[in-house]
């Protein structure tokens, strides 16, 4: 199958300091790909690489076979490859529904001032984010707080939204960064589930950046890990646990770190 | 439209367009139609001011737009022998061109940043004034005449103000049609996605930017609508006073601008309109206090700002659930 995202030997090197160094793989549409590694090992910087906010120093990044690496962030997202944030980032204070819909932005055929004048396509264009958006919040069982104001929400739910603004935005891949961060093993679990409804219902290919080691094990097809802003190891989530430089590069922590 | 804002609304025009004249007509303060004018056309200024607020970006620089609309009218009408009608929209034009310019660099400063640099713009906008050979340096423009007839098609839609018996009722009633105007523009862009998409660039400008908003076309589009209203304020004063210096709009009116736009809250779109009206009112009432009145006013503006951060206006949600 031709790999739905490339990423060709990517570097970034912040003056003397090198975030992260010739790093290449694949994802195969519809995989749920995890990247792992220590605190500092270059995956953030790779996420903003894949998203457009850090533009590589060198190497680049193919989404089905064209480079967007160098795009700004809302080009790239226009393409099809959107990020989540790694803190819990929602618009505030706006409710939960004005989040998911206002993140339909991409999908808008109706131009700003077509709005403002609240022409026909305009109003053809908010009626579909309406639905669209409580299709959305049903899918993730946001129902309940929909007219809930974002800054009132809890950890759990704050994620789910992140992700439904990810979600409105009609994304073929999606990056999640720490997902299950800050989550207790229940609420880990259900957002596995999670993730994993948005590949088989929602056909989405899925990268995460995640440290919770038991849950990447569980829901990756493959891993990609990265240390020293070096990759180490790739393959799936049997062959990483058995990989001698992933156990080397986790020496020191827990052995339960690594889901062992 | 509900039935309760729609009768709001009809009161409010009710207000400023009847009510008003005839008050004055009966009491005989012809004054108050000066001090009303000016709180009509410093609230289109502060609107402006108030929709940069909206894409999260304190703007101190509305006084340099006032001036630029202004001397942009001026030159127009003395210079190149326009019509004041015609000037008044391509003041607002130019000042949108030149928020384009200015703010395609600076808008991308946040925070404390972009508020020094708009700060200063005011003060370049002065001195740039006193320097050029078209502004006439410090002895600025004077002697410039009153609008002239406006006709279309040889229909008279506005008489020349030289002819009238009361040219300040036929100011009040131009600057209350403009902050009607304005108003209706900044409701209607606050209620569409326009207006949304600048709250969510006040929210977050990453995420609004990962769900695929063009932020730096929404900033700068935002902000040169907002230099729009400050030009169009600046060229009505100029033709209401009949001249214009380097210092007829300065860094104090910029400041006032904004707050303006605190007093009457962020968060209400006629916040500023009312936040104008108090304040400028206050300041005049406040007079009687003579050596005093910059001492009161100021301890009333902090104590406000104590009491209710959110603007004059929140007072209104406080019967609600409140926050």
């Amino acid at each position: 199958m031709t790999p739905i995202l490339q990423i060709k030997g990517v570097t970034k090197r912040y003056g003397g300091l090198t975030a992260n160094n010739d790093i290449s793989f694949d994802v195969a549409p519809q995989e749920i790909l995890s990247v792992i590694g220590p605190n500092g090992a270059g995956k953030s910087t790779l996420f903003k690489q894949i998203a457009g906010f850090v533009t590589p120093t060198t190497g680049e990044v193919l989404f089905k076979g064209n480079r967007i690496s160098g795009l700004p962030p809302h080009k790239v997202a226009r393409l099809g490859v959107v990020r989540t944030f790694q803190e819990t980032t929602i618009f505030k204070s706006m409710t939960v529904r004005e989040n998911v819909i206002v993140s339909h932005h991409l999908r808008s055929k109706a131009s700003l001032l077509g709005f403002f004048l609240g022409t026909g396509p305009a109003r053809t264009d908010e009626a579909e984010f309406a639905k669209s958006a409580d299709d959305i919040i049903d899918f993730l069982g946001l129902q309940a707080i929909r007219n809930e104001t974002a800054s009132n929400l809890p950890q759990g739910h704050l994620r789910a939204l992140g992700m439904a603004i990810g979600l409105a935005t009609h994304p073929q891949v999606i990056l999640l960064d720490e997902p299950f961060a800050g989550m207790n093993h229940d609420e880990t679990m259900r957002m596995v589930a999670l993730v994993r409804r948005l590949r088989d219902e929602r056909g989405l290919t899925v990268l995460l950046v995640e440290h919770d080691m038991p849950a990447v094990m569980k829901i990756s097809d493959r891993i990609v890990c990265i240390n020293f802003g070096e990759k180490i190891a790739e393959g799936t989530p049997a062959e990483i646990q058995a990989n001698p430089r992933v156990i080397e590069a986790y020496l020191g922590s827990e052995d339960a770190a690594i889901g062992m | 439209m509900s039935a309760t804002r729609l009768a709001g609304v009809l009161a409010f025009l009710l207000a400023v367009f009847v009510l008003v004249p005839a008050f004055i007509a009966m009491t005989g303060r012809w004054d108050f139609y000066y001090t009303l004018t000016s709180v009509a056309l410093l609230s289109v200024a502060s609107a402006g001011v108030w929709l940069t607020f909206y894409i999260g970006r304190i703007n101190i620089g509305q006084g340099a737009y006032a001036l630029v609309g202004g001397y942009v009218s001026a030159i127009l009408v003395t210079q190149a022998g326009f019509s004041f009608w015609a000037t008044l929209p391509l003041a607002g034009l130019f000042c949108a061109v030149v928020a384009v310019a200015i703010g395609l660099p600076i808008l991308r400063l946040r925070g404390v940043y972009f508020a020094m640099v708009t700060l200063v713009l005011t003060e370049v906008a002065r001195l740039t004034a006193l320097a050029l050979p078209v502004t006439n340096g410090a002895k600025g423009i004077t002697s410039i005449p009153l609008p002239g007839e406006l006709s279309i098609l040889g229909l008279t839609i506005i008489p020349d103000f030289g002819t009238l018996e009361n040219p300040k009722l036929a100011f009040y009633l131009m600057a209350a049609v403009l902050m009607v105007l304005t108003y209706l523009v900044l409701w209607r862009i606050v209620n569409s996605r326009l207006g949304h998409l600048c709250r969510s660039l006040q929210q977050n400008e990453e995420l609004s930017a990962s769900i695929g908003v063009n932020t730096a076309m929404l900033r700068v589009l935002a902000y040169a609508i907002s230099s729009f209203f400050g030009g169009l304020a600046g060229a009505i004063f100029v033709a209401i006073s009949q001249s214009i210096y380097p210092s007829s709009f300065v860094v104090t009116d910029s400041v006032n601008f904004i707050l303006y736009c605190f007093l009457g809250g962020l968060g209400y779109v006629f916040g500023p309109m009312l936040g104008t009206l108090l304040l400028y009112f206050g300041w005049d009432l406040l007079s009687i206090a003579k050596e005093y009145q910059l001492l009161i006013y100021s301890g009333a503006m902090i104590a406000l700002m104590l009491v209710l951060p959110n603007g004059v206006l929140s007072l209104l949600d406080k019967k609600g659930a409140g926050k």
